[in-house]
Formats: C-alpha cells, structure tokens, sequence
C-alpha cells in the first residue's frame, strides 16, 4: 500500500479489502464500553481543513482520538492561511510540528497531492475539489459489504454465505463483485463520484452513473461504469443507489431547468424507490438536501443507510489510520 | 562597431558546409573564404547556420513584473535561444496600450542590446475589451508597431474584433488573436477530456478555441484585413486554418513549442509546471499541430514565453498562474518534434522560426535569408548535440520550463545580431 492515500485508484484489491477488514475489526471496539486502543500513542495527527466539512472533520477526529493518537486541528478560517499563507508554508509549518500524517480537505482538486510533495509525513486525502475523496469510498464500500453479507465477520459466520439477490457470484474475499451499483446525480463536480467509480470497479461492482448529460463529464465513457440519462430504467438493475448532493451553485448555472425539474427527473422519493428490487439499499454521503435528489421519506426510510454510513465512517477512517501509520509495528 | 567574423565550415540551412563572412553588420560572402586581416574565426564544423529567429509571442514582464522577467534578462534568454527579435506581449503593467508605454519597452530592449524587441501593443484600453487603445498613435510611435493583441484575453466582443480588424488596414498591421471564448472557459484548468475528467479540474473545451478562430476567419474575410492567431492548440483549429487559408483569407497562425511536443496527461501529478493558457491538448492535437506546422497551415513557431516566479507556481493548481518559459528551449524543441520526426529540414525551420514570423511582424531587415548583402543576424546550431533541459541554468529570471528534466537534441552555440555576437560559444557575448 502506498505511504498516502490520494485516490482511490492507487488501491488495489488486496488493499482495499484488507482496509475494509481492519475496519470490520475495528468496528468492534466502538460496541465496547472503552472505545479506545493504544494504537497510535504518540503519534500526531494533524486534521487540515481548507473547507468547512464538520461531519468529516469530527469523524477524522473520533477515529484517530480512538487510537490514542494526538490530534492537532487546523481550520483555515481565521487562521494565517486566510491571511494568505500559501499551501507550502502551512505544509512547512506542519512538518516543524512534527506531524506524522496530514488530513487535509481543500476546495482544489490536486491539493493533497501538492502537499505530499512537500511534507514527511502521510497525507490522506479528506475531499479535494472535484477530484476524490477515498475515505468516502471505503465506508460506502463497507457499508455495502455489510448489508450484502460480505463483511469478514458475516462470511466467518455463514460460510458462503450468499447475499441476497444476486447470490451467483458471491467471492470468497469478500469483494463486491456481481453487485449493481448506480449513483445518481452531479457527478461533474462530485469527489465522491470518482473515488466510488474507482474503488467499486476494483472490487468488482458494476456502476451505473446516472445523471442529466450536464453532469457529466464528456469524456465520461472512458470510466469504468455504464452511463444513462434515466434514472427509471436503472431502478430495478439497481442493488444499491447512491444519491449525489446537489450543490446549491450548480441551481442558477444553467445545469438544469430548475430544482423542480431536476428533482422530477433524477430525485429518489417513494414511487421511485418502489421499483427498486426487494434487497436494495439507498446511500447518500451528506448532507442532504431533502425534498430535492432525496425525499424525505427515503431518506427515513428502513432502505437508507445513511445514518449508518455516518457510523461506518469512523470505523474505516481508523483502519486507514491504522494501516498507513504502520500501526501494527506500533503495537509490537 | 565594425567587426569583421568568418565562420569556418558551417551548413546554411543544413546545406553543404561554407564560410561564412561577416563585414560591417552585413553578410559579405558565403563560400570558400580565406580570412581578412584582423577577422576574428570561429570553427563551426557540424553546426548548422540559420537566420536569427523572431519570436511573434514573448511575454518580457517589464513594466510590472520585473520579478518574473525584465527586458534585459529575456532578451537574454532569447538570444542564448539562437532569437535575434522578439515581439513582447502587451499585458505587462501599465499594459502597452500608449504610444509612451510601447516606446518605454523599445528603448529598453534597445539598451540591453541582445536582440530586438518589437512591442506589441494592446488591441483594447486596459486590454479590457471595451474601448480601441490608439492604435494609430502606438503605430506611429517610434516603437512602429505593427502586431496588435490582447493577448492572455480575448478580444471577445464580435463587433470590437471587426472593427479593430478593419482599423489597422490603415497602416498595415495585423490583429493577433488570443482565440479563447471566455463564458465556455469559466474557471477552465485544463484541456477537457479524459485528464480533466479525472482529475477533477474545470476542462477547457477545444470549442472555445475553435469558435473563435472560425468567427475572426469569417470577420477577416469580411473586411479583408491581416488576422492572425496566436498559440493554436488544437486539431480542430487547424483544420479551420486550412479551410480559411484555402479560400485565400489573409489568416496566419502560429503554434508553441510546448504545443507540439507535450500533452494533458503531464497534469497528472498537479504540478503547475505544466499549467498553460490554450492548455496542453492531446495526442491527437500534437499530431495535427506537427502536420499543419509542416505543410504551412500553421505559419510559425512563437514561443508564449511566459514567465513567473517560483511562488506563483508553487501552488495548488487551480491558484497557480498560466506559462510556460520556452526561449532557450524553443529550437531544440522544433528539433525534437519537427526535424528528428521528418517533418521539416532546416530550411523548413529557417522558415517557420524565421522568414514566416518577420513577415507576419512587418519587421524590414529581419527574419532574411542567409545570403550576402542580407544583414549578418544569424544563429549557429549544433544538432548533434544533446542534454538535459535544467531551468536552474536559464538566463530567464524564472524557472517555469515544461522541458525541466527532459532531454532535448541540440543546442545554440552562437548569435550574431547585425554582425555583432550576442552569444559565443552558448555563453552570452
């Protein structure tokens, strides 16, 4: 594996399944009374956010306080970067203060990558632009996992155990393959688009992008997935869809007619997900915007996983921690 | 300043070798020659002799920017790049859009002596695209400019470019277009396409380029003025060229070095080295460039040689700044991409680096065929030569090569500028 985490596509599917079941290992000990390990004592980890994102901030935050490691947070609001500090200066500053691994979210694509080229320690990409953002990636891929039976732990129980729906092609390593995914929405602007894309076809998932053509990109059919511009179609192929967030920028620029139109079109609400098959889940990485690619009512639905998500974010976000900080030599 | 030179043994135009003599700022004679009393020799075996190149598209930063480049220091760059003129962008600070702003620049480069340097002035006050700057008045001046561009924007407004198109026919000049359509190139990164797609950066559609050239060829055509169009990127604005140049329109164009050899796929690790303004295109591009470069669709090479400093690159890079430096690498790269290819010979580059771009630039006395009574402003090459590009050793104040780290053919070993050596022996004279 590599020393950072920029994209998803520098995981292979050893490493990705091998992130997914610490994360599964992981995720016993948030059930424990003291959710903590001695992980990572001592080490430094330095949350960098250049955009606000408190969901996954804290969530950074909780998985690396739960290995015991020192967390540092650094928001760019009010602080010397909004004075107009440059990116390498903050990456130098980080590196006097010892950091051994750098989470940083910024609004440009390619800013993780700018700063592991100037600092020791590891970088773990938290949201760059409209690039990627891996962590999200994983916690949905384990989240599916879970719901589908392929988790270590579901298949340590029930060997063979078959998901249900689409039961065939059930793979020993707990790996995606044969599972429809679809993901709806701006995928143009979206990160978490393009991590799923990368990491779902490396654990054998077939994707589906469905978007209005304004969304997408035009050299969308080198990706690895299928596109379609009708979101009924794809329901019933679907064992699993992901809602993308529509920003609220992309409302006035010609993108689509009108929020109303686009939600007729390409929102999830209860008629549409009716014709989804019995085993189907909804996902969305949050924050929604209810009443607009999600109704509510799907949201709060028995389907939705969204909270869950939200819980599965924590524990994967340790084991990449975990993983990349060489922890297990920590321990030893 | 009456110096006398033979050069011993060099191949005009990749020819069969001569010497070459030089007298009173003139070529006197090229042949077999024995040398005069008290001519200084140079040994030239295997280097070949072209006439000094003219760059239609250098961006020298002074006024404003001497922090990224100065007039002496790129006149540096250019003739250690084998240029003996240079035309310098408008877009510096104050912009050249005043008679006095345009002589301030020709006085400059007329004191650091390395080559000339012919302003551009701007198209547009400001280069705000609203109001003509006095073209007539810049014309008249003792700059005598002749090469009009907004460059680094876009003369958008349709009607503002037919006018300006139609104005400069008064005294001969030519409108050089920046061909970028501004509401498809919002916050446009990066050649859209695969590498944008993947990367996540704001894509620059080839469209936005060609709309433009295809609109301006229409206008030219209309009022039957000189259009020509800098830093052609794409394939599909060769074809238009060729389609315009068929009908017999007074169109031109020139392409960069940067442009025929590299691609989008350099953005991959986000360094904004490889950040530029028509953005890095495909494969495909590059191909289509190189074959309109050499069968004269695409006029010339000009180098965009655009300067910055280190902490306007040291970026991420939607922040960074758009250039590339490309003067002293310029001639290797046509090398790379145009001689060792097949595509052109020496006097297919003697051409397109030479002979094209003075006549596009209306410079008299520049740009002239090796031959004797021509003025003696020529540029000694050693193709056989080869190392690798390191920006540290530039001339140029900034360090924003493409080319760093690559290793190129060729290298410059002399400049004559008038008969008068500006470079010897790939050191400035």
């Amino acid at each position: 594996m590599n020393r950072h985490l920029i994209s998803a596509g520098d995981l292979t599917r050893d490493d990705a399944l091998l992130i997914l079941d610490t994360a599964d290992e992981l995720a016993q000990i948030s059930d424990r009374p003291i959710k903590k390990l001695p992980t990572l004592r001592g080490r430094t980890v330095v949350n960098l956010f250049f955009e606000d994102s408190t969901r996954t901030r804290i969530s950074f935050e909780a998985a690396a306080k739960r290995l015991s490691a020192d967390v540092i947070n650094f928001s760019a609001k009010g602080s010397s970067v909004a004075k107009g500090e440059s990116l390498k200066d903050t990456a130098l500053t980080l590196e006097a203060m010892g950091a051994d691994a750098v989470i940083v979210r910024h609004s440009a694509s390619g800013a993780p990558q700018r700063l592991a080229g100037w600092v020791r320690g590891t970088v773990v990409n938290a949201g760059d632009g409209s690039h990627e953002h891996p962590t999200q990636a994983l916690l949905d891929s384990f989240t599916i996992r879970r719901h589908f039976g392929r988790s270590a732990s579901s298949r340590a129980g029930a060997p063979g155990a078959a998901s249900p729906g689409s039961a065939s092609r059930v793979p020993a390593d707990g790996a995606l393959d044969g599972l429809r995914v679809t993901i709806v929405g701006d995928v143009l602007h979206s990160r978490v688009a393009r991590s799923n894309v990368l990491l779902l076809h490396t654990l054998g998932a077939d994707v589906t992008l469905v978007a209005p053509p304004t969304l997408l990109p035009v050299a969308v059919g080198s990706w690895p997935c299928s596109v379609s511009y009708d979101f009924d179609s794809a329901l019933p192929k679907s064992d699993v869809v992901m809602m993308l967030r529509v920003q609220q920028e992309r409302m006035n620029a010609a993108y689509f007619p009108s929020v109303r139109e686009y939600s007729r079109r390409y929102g999830l609400d209860a008629a549409r997900m009716a014709q989804l098959p019995d085993q189907a889940i909804v996902m969305h990485p949050g924050p929604m915007n209810r009443g607009v690619e999600i109704a509510a009512e799907v949201a709060d639905s028995a389907r939705s996983t969204i909270v869950e998500q939200v819980a599965n974010g924590v524990s994967v976000r340790m084991a990449v921690l975990y993983l990349l900080l060489g922890g297990a030599e920590g321990e030893s | 300043m009456s110096e006398t030179w033979l050069i011993r043994g060099a191949r005009p135009l990749g020819g069969e070798p001569a010497d070459i003599l030089i007298r009173d700022g003139l070529i006197d004679s090229i042949g077999a020659a024995t040398a005069p009393a008290g001519a200084q020799a140079i040994g030239a075996d295997g280097l070949i002799a072209l006439p000094g190149l003219v760059d239609l598209h250098t961006h020298l930063r002074e006024p404003g920017r001497e922090d990224a480049e100065t007039v002496e220091t790129g006149t540096r760059a250019a003739a250690l790049g084998g240029f003996t003129a240079v035309h310098a962008m408008a877009n510096t600070d104050p912009v050249a859009d005043t008679a006095g702003v345009v002589e301030q620049i020709w006085r400059l480069g007329r004191q650091a002596g390395h080559c000339d340097v012919h302003p551009v002035g701007a198209v547009t006050v400001g280069l705000g695209g609203a109001r003509l700057a006095e073209l007539g008045a810049m014309a008249d001046s003792a700059a005598r400019v002749r090469v009009f561009s907004d460059d680094g924007k876009c003369v958008s407004d349709a009607v503002l470019m037919r006018r300006a198109l139609e104005y400069v026919k008064a005294f001969d000049g030519v409108i050089a277009q920046h061909a970028q359509e501004p509401r498809l190139t919002d916050g446009a990164q990066l050649n859209e396409g695969e590498m944008s797609a993947r990367l996540g950066l704001t894509g620059w559609p080839a469209v936005a380029e060609e709309a433009i050239i295809a609109r301006d060829c229409l206008l030219a055509a209309h009022v039957g003025s000189a259009l020509h169009i800098c830093h052609v990127s794409t394939a599909g604005s060769v074809e238009i060229i060729r389609w315009a140049k068929g009908k017999g329109w007074r169109v031109t164009a020139e392409v960069t070095p940067h442009h025929l050899l590299l691609t989008d796929s350099l953005a991959a690790g986000y360094d904004p080295v490889y950040k530029v303004n028509p953005p890095l295109r495909t494969a495909a591009d590059v191909a289509a460039l190189r074959e309109g470069l050499a069968d004269g669709t695409i006029d010339c090479v000009a180098t965009d040689h655009a300067p910055h400093p280190v902490e306007d690159k040291e970026t991420e890079w939607d922040t960074a700044a758009f250039g590339m430096t490309g003067l002293e690498t310029a001639l290797r790269v046509v090398q790379q991409a145009m001689v060792d290819t097949g595509l052109l010979d020496w006097a297919g580059v003697a051409d397109r680096m030479s002979r094209r771009p003075a006549v596009i630039g209306r410079l008299a006395g520049a740009g002239g065929e090796l031959a004797p009574g021509q003025p003696a402003s020529l540029t000694l090459y050693d193709p056989a030569a080869r190392d690798t590009v390191n920006p540290a050793t530039h001339a140029s104040r900034s360090r924003n090569s493409p080319f760093g780290g690559m290793e190129l053919p060729g290298r410059v070993v002399a400049t004559f500028l008038r008969g008068i050596p500006t470079v010897l022996d790939g050191k400035i004279a």
